[in-house]
């Protein structure tokens, strides 16, 4: 299992070449790239603030806890933070598991508490300046399929 | 003596990252408290704490949490990472 958080680019592609590599119990990767979309055309850039030290460990507390109820091989978070430009990387997950159910379901269990549960917060600059992105009352609901009671 | 520190827009607001602060508060709720009644600028951040989270020693809590034995608090809005 690997975490990690920081301000440099990262290569996909490599990334993704290298994952879930040599297991012979692995039979799914699933891969999940976030990119920095600019919905208003007007997006000059998007700073990434983060809480250095929670950070890492609200991630590898998920991360440990999608490995242990999708039994999954490896797992893998890459997060960036600092300034991203539209159509940058901002952030990976691969998961690896015996079946493709597993993986999938691990990746989308992931995107949904990093959303919501690691502390990061976005801000989006644009020429009339500078707004901090709301969190949206989805995202919770996105997180409650997960609950235990909702299976 | 406990280290308070302030993420996105309620750090904007308050105007530091973070400050060491002597308190007796025996909660969140009550440092909270303490802290409006300090200034302006502690008065308008936390002017809506259902609008804000609280981490006790980087452990997402409640406001009601109590603080004893906690070394860092830190405040800050929903998070939108992913």
């Amino acid at each position: 299992m690997r975490v990690r958080v920081q301000s440099a680019p990262f290569d996909y592609g490599a990334e993704c070449a290298r994952f879930g590599q040599g297991g012979r119990d692995v039979g799914a990767v699933v891969t999940f790239l976030g990119v920095v979309r600019d919905d208003s055309g007007r997006l000059a850039r998007m700073e990434i603030e983060h809480y250095p030290g929670m950070t890492e460990k609200a991630i590898t507390t998920i991360a440990e806890e999608a490995k242990a109820r999708w039994q999954l091989a490896d797992v893998l978070v890459i997060h960036r933070h600092g300034a991203l430009e539209p159509g940058e990387a901002i952030m990976m997950v691969a998961t690896a598991a015996r079946h493709r159910v597993a993986a999938f379901e691990a990746a989308e269990f992931l995107m949904d508490y990093l959303k919501s549960r690691a502390p990061f917060w976005k801000k989006e600059i644009g020429p009339d300046g500078a707004e901090w992105v709301a969190a949206k009352d989805e995202d919770e609901t996105a997180l409650s399929r997960w609950s235990p009671e909702s299976g | 003596m406990i280290d308070v520190l302030y993420f996105a827009w309620v750090r904007e607001r308050i105007g530091v990252p973070r400050e060491r602060i002597e308190t007796s508060a025996a909660t969140v709720a009550d440092l909270v408290e303490e802290l409006k009644a300090r200034e302006d600028r502690y008065a308008a951040a936390f002017a809506d704490t259902s609008a804000l989270r609280v981490a006790l020693d980087q452990e997402l809590t409640e406001f009601s949490a109590p603080l004893a034995g906690v070394r860092e608090v830190a405040f800050f809005p929903p998070m939108t990472g992913g």
